[in-house]
């Protein structure tokens, strides 16, 4: 019983902790940001899987890694055009419309992968960012080490946490972006327009995604798999209701999610082969659903969530 | 500037130029990045449509492929009907296969004519069991059933696999993870002697009809597409919301664990945690492609079918990748989404500047 | 400073002998075959209070939107005085435009962010968005300023959910002085406003007139028209028909221009009582916090007699209105609906009862849009041996027992197939008028049953509810129109702040003693 809890006091899963948050920060970020301006964006699994795969291309390519990063962050806005044209000024169901959008993301990037590599046993790797070497830190014990694992793609991660904050909440834009996912006549009635700031929102959301995917392919792994993202979009979507839409709890729900991931990945090598290891890996998405389902009822939608909104017709 | 002015009705003719016109453009958008990948643009869809439908061979074998196609795109058009966002057909799918290697692969010894029809409601109320989970949820909690349906597909096929390396191991299959074969008594009859057709393809076709006509003719058909037009006023007419849709998700679940069934024991023969290729998210595709109509799921399932059936014979051949199949059908279904505004609406450019 | 125009000291010159700020001519707006503006000419000057005033469907709106960008004109053009107050053409179908050019407007229903606090509603937009900052001091003491001047005040801290109408209404107003306008258009402002709320809004707009601004005030309460008004432009059928000082005009004169032809007085038999069809002793519906909750209602309501709710929306009449429909279930108290105890909410339950419901909202509610006029009929009777047998619909059946309802009550429609949301208002009002009368009801719940309808229609729905009265049926009329509920109720109650008062015979009660009641006074206060 003792190993179970000693886990906690392990630098390694703390790092682990953070590394399996990393791109659930992103996601959670991207997602929340389409919502709070009324879009829900069910894009995220596929523009999760097309920005690890064209972060890494590029990489491979020959760009430099936060090379990779850019162009990652600009296929995932590039979907994100696709999924708010569709849904805001034609107003289609952003449901069916995102899962669309993801088998398109999808498939783009495994088709392009197939035509990059027909023939390759073993996926070609790059070389990923490497661990943060901070000279002072280094010595500070347990954090030193949880720390100096974490690359800089993570303190992106951070950064964007805070920057999404204080755009939200100080901001003329924020304050217009957070109006329009309430009620977009008011936002009209200013003079603003809906459609610009709901596709411009979107489109940032899905590059925040997308760097999620490429956070994967860059800095977590040196490759791209098929298969990699396995429902961590569909987490995120998740987590943004968990997080009550703020970019603060959405830090917070990731590193839940993260930890409760890590912990389990330790569990399974303490119990060793007793329990089947899918019992684990299931932990993490009954989480996610019972995290959704506890707080659903409390949950402050945007009140304009998924009401497409025309000019001039109310 | 553009208008759309909502169509009073949409004729019947428009409906279906709108779903093959989407299938039409999905195949041309596909020629972009097919061209790109500097592949032969017109001999790849010529073998396409070869290997779909250029023999009765091809085309049968496009029918068993679409035979799920129906299950789930059936599964998703009632359910959207109902506006119940669904996207868990993939592990209703899963779940219904379960159940049918756990009823017909030896636990019941019983004759054909009543085996088969144990296994197939065994296999519908798996699927639907695990449909009312969210059902529940969001009708008690208001937690989302999109995301909820959604992550259980990866739950039940952890589960599935979990099953297929444990208690459901074959023994025999030399250390794959693989389920013991179902009975010959459980089995679906072929249809033709040396085709894979099979009778899931007669019972997904009376699926279709049966639902067409629950539908359109019957009191609950009414209720359930009352309900998903507009849940407030059906309520305030005293409709029994909950209970329609409760039934909606026996139904869609039922559907799509039927679709497992007709998989493993008309298709397969055992379960394998690689059973569906996406026959759940497919479905959805189908059901977009039929304009939520039963009847045109059968053809929507037919033309997906032919292109994921039509993709792999090309590839075999010049060695596309059949990845080409998935981005016909992920264009397809935006195609007729956007198509899906032309049948709704009447376009009117209005005169003058600005927007 | 209000406006740019506006002079410290009083400008004494005539109002008509200043060049207009806002000049509309020819404006020509079809929609298909309808021509919803007529070539309307509108002129408005400094300092100047206008009322626009017209029925519903009369253009109003629609010239307004032609303003504000939502809509473009096919003919005509608008043009705005410049801060030097030369016109110059305002260029059509954006709203940034109408407020660049200093037009404001409040409409009907707010366009505000509930989740915003009201000084974030007022700022929001100002700023290019690019800026990293509002300049957060000198917006606030702008503010504060314009509240001073004007005599708005309103909590500007607290996010707009959480406001009273009022004080909603109030942050509406601030954020358009705040964009310095020289043109501010009220629509309907007082729809939501009890009457004395209705009088604190009339003399901040004369302050505000008073410093240079020129008002449109849209309405069709003539009472207030004439109190505050100076010029009174009457819009009918999308045609300008009057366009002339109030000064001299009556009411009469201003309401047979508005309808074209006069009103007749509504005739009506006296009640002839039956048996209580609603007893409500001591109920409480919704929990306490709740917006719109009944705390304490005693109500009874005999067969044969209209009693009305008069009272703000908001005030609990949402929570009376839904615990009759059976949509909530009473708290506490006795709530006896045709002879039966009613403890649960259950819709199916008082149908069965014999209650028919005209709901307030007759797209959210009343009708199904995608379905058609004769499934929309049949509704609430689908279960019914007529409608189905062994649970397949008797589809020739309900299709003949709709288009006999589509003649008998003029449902004016392509035919019983065609979904109901192609119908206009009142048409599918009386589709729902039609599904509640037919079953002979005991009690018929009748909220807000004429909103939003023209006067044709009003006038249908109102004979129809007096001749279900003089069936025997007793009818509970809630409504925010004080002229329907004069002119339809036996009896009427007043609802503030989730307690009913007594009900009170109409012909004892006038317009200001309700309007007391509806701001909270007792009935003892107010006569």
């Amino acid at each position: 019983m003792w190993a179970a809890l000693d886990i906690l006091t392990q630098a390694n899963f703390w790092a682990a902790t953070l590394r399996i948050a990393t791109p659930l920060i992103f996601g959670v970020l991207g997602a929340l940001l389409c919502e709070r301006s009324g879009v829900l964006n069910l894009g995220i699994e596929g523009i999760f899987v097309a920005g690890a795969m064209s972060g890494w291309l590029a990489v491979y390519l020959g760009l430099p890694l936060w090379g990779g990063v850019v162009v990652a962050a600009l296929v995932g806005a590039l979907f994100g055009l696709i999924h708010g044209l569709l849904t805001v000024p034609l107003g289609l169901s952003q449901h069916v419309t995102g899962i669309g959008v993801t088998l398109l993301a999808t498939s783009l990037a495994y088709f392009g992968y197939r035509v990059a590599f027909p023939n390759v046993a073993t996926p070609p790797r790059i070389e990923p960012f490497p661990p943060l070497d901070v000279p002072l830190l280094r010595d500070v014990s347990f954090l030193g080490p949880v720390l100096g694992q974490q690359t800089a793609f993570t303190v992106l991660a951070f950064a964007c946490v805070i920057l999404l904050a204080v755009l939200l909440a100080r901001t003329p834009l924020g304050l217009a972006l957070r109006a329009v996912g309430d009620n977009p006549e008011a936002v009209e009635a200013q003079g603003l327009s809906v459609v610009g700031l709901r596709i411009g929102a979107v489109m940032a959301g899905s590059a925040l995604m997308a760097l999620g995917g490429a956070f994967l392919t860059l800095s977590a792994f040196n490759a791209f798999y098929f298969g990699m993202i396995n429902g961590r979009g569909w987490v995120c979507i998740a987590l943004t209701v968990f997080a009550s839409w703020r970019p603060g709890k959405a830090l917070l729900g990731a590193l839940l999610f993260g930890a409760l991931d890590a912990y389990q990945l330790r569990l399974q090598t303490i119990t060793g082969g007793a329990v089947p290891s899918q019992i684990f890996l299931m932990l993490p998405y009954l989480f996610s659903i019972a995290a959704l389902v506890l707080v659903a009822r409390r949950a402050d939608y945007p009140r304009a969530l998924m009401k497409p909104y025309f000019k001039g017709q109310r | 500037m553009i208008r759309f002015v909502p169509r009073e009705r949409t004729p019947l003719w428009l409906t279906l130029a709108v779903s093959v016109g989407a299938g039409v453009v999905a195949l041309v958008l596909t020629a972009i990045p097919l061209a790109l990948s500097g592949a032969p643009v017109l001999q790849a869809f010529l073998l396409m449509a070869q290997g779909a439908a250029g023999s009765g061979f091809a085309f049968a074998e496009t029918l068993t492929r679409a035979t799920p196609l129906i299950f789930t795109g059936l599964a998703a058009a009632v359910a959207f009907r109902a506006k119940l966002w669904n996207i868990g057909a993939e592990g209703q799918l899963y779940a219904g296969a379960l159940a049918t290697v756990a009823l017909g692969a030896g636990l019941l010894e019983l004759p054909p004519y009543l085996l088969v029809p144990i296994v197939l409601i065994g296999a519908a109320l798996a699927g639907a069991a695990l449909l009312l989970v969210p059902v529940l949820f969001k009708m008690r909690f208001g937690a989302d059933e999109v995301v909820v349906t959604l992550l259980l597909n990866f739950v039940v096929l952890l589960f599935v696999q979990m099953m297929l390396e444990g208690p459901m191991k074959d023994e025999m299959a030399l250390g794959w993870p693989q389920s013991a074969p179902v009975l010959d008594e459980a089995a679906l009859p072929k249809l033709v002697s040396g085709l894979r057709l099979h009778g899931g393809l007669v019972l997904a076709i009376v699926c279709a009809i049966a639902l067409h006509v629950l539908i359109t003719r019957t009191v609950w058909g009414f209720r359930i597409r009352a309900v998903g037009e507009n849940a407030r006023a059906a309520r305030y007419a005293g409709l029994p919301v909950g209970r329609a849709m409760a039934l909606v998700g026996l139904l869609s679940g039922g559907l799509a664990g039927l679709a497992g069934a007709s998989e493993v024991a008309g298709l397969k023969g055992y379960l394998t945690a690689d059973l569906s290729p996406g026959f759940g998210y497919a479905g959805i595709v189908v059901a977009t492609l039929a304009n939520l109509s039963p009847l045109g799921v059968i053809p929507a399932a037919i033309f997906i079918a032919g292109v994921f059936v039509g993709a792999d014979s090309m590839s075999r051949a010049i060695g596309v990748s059949n990845y080409l199949a998935d981005l016909v059908v992920a264009l397809s279904l935006l195609s007729v989404l956007v198509g899906g505004l032309l049948a709704r609406f009447r376009i009117v450019l209005v005169r003058r500047e600005t927007a | 400073m209000i406006a740019p125009t506006a002079p410290d000291r009083p400008d004494r010159t005539p109002h008509h002998t200043r060049p207009p700020v806002l000049s509309l001519s020819g404006i020509t707006k079809r929609f298909g075959n309808m021509v919803a503006n007529d070539a309307v000419d509108l002129d408005i000057r400094a300092g100047e209070i206008v009322a626009l005033l017209g029925e519903n469907g009369a253009g109003k709106t629609t010239l307004m939107s032609i303003l504000f960008g939502h809509y473009v004109a096919d003919e005509g053009t608008v043009h705005v005085a410049d801060a030097a107050g030369r016109l110059a053409p305002l260029a059509g179908g954006s709203a940034e435009a109408a407020l660049k050019a200093g037009i404001g407007m409040v409409h009907q229903h707010f366009t505000l962010a509930e989740n915003l606090t009201g000084f974030e509603n007022i700022v929001l937009g100002t700023v290019p968005l690019w800026r990293l900052g509002f300049g957060k001091a000198a917006a606030r003491s702008k503010v504060a300023r314009l509240m001073r001047d004007s005599g708005l005040q309103a909590d500007l801290d607290v996010p707009i959910g959480k406001l009273s109408v009022g004080e909603q209404q109030r942050i509406e107003i601030l954020k358009a002085l705040y964009r310095d306008v020289r043109v501010l258009i009220l629509d309907e402002p007082t729809a939501v406003l009890t009457p004395q709320e209705a009088d604190s809004l009339a003399a901040t707009v004369k302050t505000l007139a008073g410093k240079g601004l020129a008002v449109i005030f849209i309405s069709h309460k003539l009472h207030e028209v004439l109190a505050l008004c100076e010029r009174v432009v009457v819009l009918r059928g999308g045609v300008k028909v009057a366009d002339r000082p109030t000064a001299g005009a009556d009411r009469a004169t201003l309401a047979e221009l508005m309808v074209g032809r006069e009103i007749p007085a509504r005739e009506r038999m006296p009640a002839s009582l039956g048996a209580p069809v609603l007893r409500l002793v001591g109920v409480e519906v919704g929990a306490p916090g709740e917006r719109d909750r009944l705390e304490a209602g005693d109500l009874e309501l005999n067969g044969g007699e209209i009693v009305g709710i008069a009272g703000v929306s908001g005030n609990g009449q949402g929570a009376l209105a839904a615990l009759v429909a059976g949509l909530k279930p009473p708290r506490s108290g006795l709530c006896e609906i045709v002879g039966q105890q009613a403890t649960r909410s259950d819709p199916r339950a008082r149908l069965a009862a014999g209650v028919g419901r005209i709901p307030e909202d007759r797209h959210r509610d009343g009708s199904i849009g995608a379905l058609s006029v004769a499934e929309n009929y049949v509704l609430e009777t689908i279960g019914s041996p007529e409608n189905q047998r062994h649970g397949l619909l008797r589809r020739a059946a309900i299709q003949a027992r709709a288009a006999q309802a589509i003649r008998d009550y003029d449902i004016r429609c392509p035919g019983p197939s065609a979904p109901i949301r192609a119908l206009s208002g009142g048409n599918m009002q009386k589709v729902v008028l039609a599904r509640v009368l037919e079953r002979a009801p005991k009690l018929i719940l009748a909220h807000q049953p004429t909103r939003g309808l023209d006067i044709g229609a009003t006038t249908d729905v109102h004979r129809r509810l007096l001749a279900a009265r003089e069936r025997g049926s007793g009818i509970l009329l809630i409504s925010e129109d004080l002229d329907e509920l004069f002119a339809l109720s036996d009896r009427i109650a007043v609802i503030h702040a989730g307690h009913l008062s007594p009900a009170i015979e109409a012909a004892r009660l006038d317009v200001r003693t309700v309007g007391l009641m509806m701001a909270g006074h007792s009935v003892g206060e107010a006569a």
